[in-house]
């Protein structure tokens, strides 16, 4: 990319099921004393409490790119909207983007991909979720919309957790882990969280793609990671407990698959594999996300899609010292991990 | 000055540049005054002796704008539809009573305007009869047809056809995917739309034939027909793109024409209204006018600058006007 990262307004797509608390989220972002200001698409006016002029309506309609890809759709609304608001750049900061409860995150993402004239402007900084600590449980089991929005998150903001008891808390996030274990969570009473842990996060710039390991809530909690890689999981026990307070559970429909080698990888093998990966199943990868070490190559190469698409870049050398490992990372519906698996296996240099 | 411009003949000496102060859109003639629409609040009005006075038109981004030589017509994030005329006098024609923005604005040469917020497109006659429609999905684009009062309002997968005074249900004519701005063609025989992706889309009006007009690098924003209606010019790629238009099929089956290629992509196209004459402006700053029959270029204005965002000549084609997306903003008279 010819232009730096730093000229484009990052937007921000707040998520969240109906009733979670999107919009006491955004008040709160509009309210605070932070100097900045910002444009916000919303779907429903007069639900933000605050004057501000550059306040627009959407229609949050979803269009087919015509392309031949059928998961290929973009928000034709926001394309529009950016249009006129690159007319104002100045008088914003950024963007925050918010979608109906029922609003798959894809085609809000997928805009930021698709549209050259979008792609100029502005960047997509993270998909921020807000979910409720009291009825994300059953919206899980019954509302799929609910559950891509947790898969597609980068931000987890587990709101109105003073309505449920510890053991609600931890049975939802590990509903939550057993779906996204590598978005951050955060748990709230009336979204009251830190603006710095929703804003400027930077999850879809390639250049902050530092580590992909999962996130955990509890300080010092090391037990062993290995168990979210689903390496020897057993798929027939759905919710097993580890021992350490932290209840596993594998979600049936989505889950994550992380894939590493120690070994490096063939790009001649690699990239085309990942690009047909997407191509057949990008319907059902919902975001992807890798750290390479390529054979004979002195950079690490990072790479990030949404659906089937893609982007990658070298990042910069590796360090004297650390550790040349490729770890790759896929969130998805019904992947098909044996396939995934094998694919990767057969990119490993021997 | 690359080696390309070198050997070409140049006017660059004779421009006299304006500095507008503010990013430009779009730029028309209003008699002899240039005038260039900024992204927000203002139209720069620039005399022949280039004294520039500017006027204020919205409280906001200016989204869309059209003239009829006698009028500029702009819609803005402001919810309003305002018309600036040569003497450089403001009218708010519309305002959209939940202050929507104005996506698109139209005018007929009876003095009928057209304009779109979301889904619904309104015109509005001379008198003040307004009437309104709403198509399935947000409007991209409107245009009235040269004969007739008939609108094409241009949406997501296909265009509407609306006579606004008659009660027969509007016309669509399908074509899946988004389609922005529309056009029909001086004959009114052909409408163009140039869709989301890069490529345009027509239909013949006599049986909705459909035209499939592809590969672009880039998507059209700018299209303009040559003086004689037999090519529509467009931008989009590192060349100009001419459709030919002189047949009753209109291009299908046919292979476009490019004139003036660079290592640039065009981002502005405006053809000459009398003679067989275009201005194109490209992605680098570079400005050339470009004659149709063989391709022999002028140049206007050198590279190395920003893109190229307004190009507009006066009705009698002794006077080009053009602007770039920071507002360095020039006059050529031929």
């Amino acid at each position: 990319m010819a232009e730096t990262t730093s000229e484009k307004i990052p937007v921000t797509v707040l998520t969240g099921y109906l009733g979670a608390g999107k919009t006491t989220l955004l008040n709160r972002i509009l309210s605070e004393n932070h100097g900045k200001k910002y444009a916000v698409i919303v779907n429903e006016f007069g639900e933000i409490g605050i004057d501000n002029d550059l306040i627009i309506g959407a229609d949050e309609e979803v269009f087919e790119m015509n392309n031949g890809c059928i998961c290929c759709t973009v928000r034709g609304d926001l394309v529009r909207i950016m249009e006129g608001l690159m007319k104002r750049r100045g008088k914003f900061d950024a963007i925050i983007v918010e979608t109906t409860g029922l609003a798959d995150p894809a085609p809000v993402a997928q805009t930021f991909f698709v549209d050259e004239d979008v792609q100029k402007n502005a960047r997509l900084d993270a998909v921020v979720t807000v979910a409720d600590a009291k009825w994300l449980s059953d919206r899980l089991k019954d509302a799929p919309e609910a559950k891509n929005q947790i898969a597609f998150a980068d931000v987890i903001v587990i709101n109105k957790t003073d309505l449920v008891s510890k053991g609600e808390l931890s049975e939802v996030e590990a509903r939550i882990r057993g779906i996204n274990p590598y978005a951050k969570l955060h748990r709230t009473e009336r979204c009251a969280v830190a603006l710095s842990d929703v804003l400027e996060r930077g999850a879809f710039d390639l250049d902050r793609i530092l580590d992909i390991e999962p996130d955990f809530l509890e300080p010092g909690d090391d037990h062993d990671h290995d168990h979210h890689h689903h390496d020897d999981h057993d798929h027939h026990h759905h919710d097993h407990d580890h021992g350490h307070g932290l209840k596993h559970y594998h979600d049936e429909e989505m889950q994550s698959l992380a894939l590493r080698s120690d070994k490096p990888l063939d790009p001649m093998l690699f990239m085309p594999w990942l690009q047909n990966l997407v191509q057949a199943e990008g319907q059902k990868i919902l975001r992807s996300k890798g750290i390479l070490a390529f054979a004979g190559d002195d950079d690490r190469y990072v790479f990030q899609g949404v659906h089937m698409m893609l982007e990658g870049d070298h990042q910069r050398k590796w360090k004297d010292g650390e550790k040349r490992e490729s770890r790759v990372v896929f969130i998805g519906r019904e992947l098909p991990e044996e396939l995934i698996r094998a694919g990767f296996e057969s990119c490993i240099v021997s | 000055m690359n080696t390309e411009q070198a050997a070409i003949a140049s006017v660059t000496d004779r421009v006299r540049p304006v500095e507008i102060g503010a990013p430009v859109t779009s730029a028309y003639f209003l008699k002899e005054r240039a005038a260039f629409v900024c992204g927000e609040e203002k139209v720069a009005l620039v005399s022949q002796q280039s004294e520039i006075t500017n006027v204020e038109v919205h409280g906001g981004g200016i989204l869309c704008a059209v003239s009829d030589g006698e009028r500029i017509v702009t819609g803005g994030d402001d919810g309003k539809v305002v018309a600036l005329d040569a003497k450089g006098e403001v009218a708010v024609l519309a305002t959209d009573p939940k202050r929507r923005w104005i996506d698109n604005v139209a005018v007929h040469n009876d003095g009928t305007i057209a304009w779109s917020a979301g889904k619904t497109a309104y015109v509005k006659s001379p008198k003040g009869e307004e009437k309104s429609l709403e198509v399935p999905s947000t409007v991209g684009g409107l245009a009235f047809a040269p004969k007739g009062l008939r609108l094409a309002i241009a949406h997501y997968n296909g265009a509407t056809l609306w006579f606004p005074n008659m009660a027969a249900t509007a016309e669509f004519l399908p074509w899946a995917g988004s389609h922005l701005a529309v056009m029909f063609s001086p004959d009114n025989k052909f409408l163009v739309t140039a869709m989301h992706e890069p490529a345009l889309h027509g239909w013949r009006l006599a049986d909705n034939r459909h035209m499939r007009m592809t590969g672009y690098p880039g998507r059209v924003k700018s299209m303009s027909w040559s003086a004689d209606g037999k090519f529509l010019a467009t931008s989009g790629a590192d060349a100009v793109i001419m459709w030919p238009f002189a047949s009753k099929d209109g291009p299908m089956g046919k292979e476009p024409a490019m004139l003036a290629p660079m290592q640039a992509r065009v981002a502005a196209v405006a053809c000459h209204p009398k003679q067989g004459v275009l201005a194109a402006g490209y992605s680098d700053g570079t400005i050339l006018m470009v004659r149709l029959e063989d391709g022999a270029e002028i140049l206007v204005r050198r590279n190395a600058t920003p893109a190229v965002s307004a190009l507009a000549w006066n009705a009698k084609g002794t006077l080009l006007a053009f602007a770039d997306e920071e507002g360095n903003a020039g006059l050529l008279e031929l």
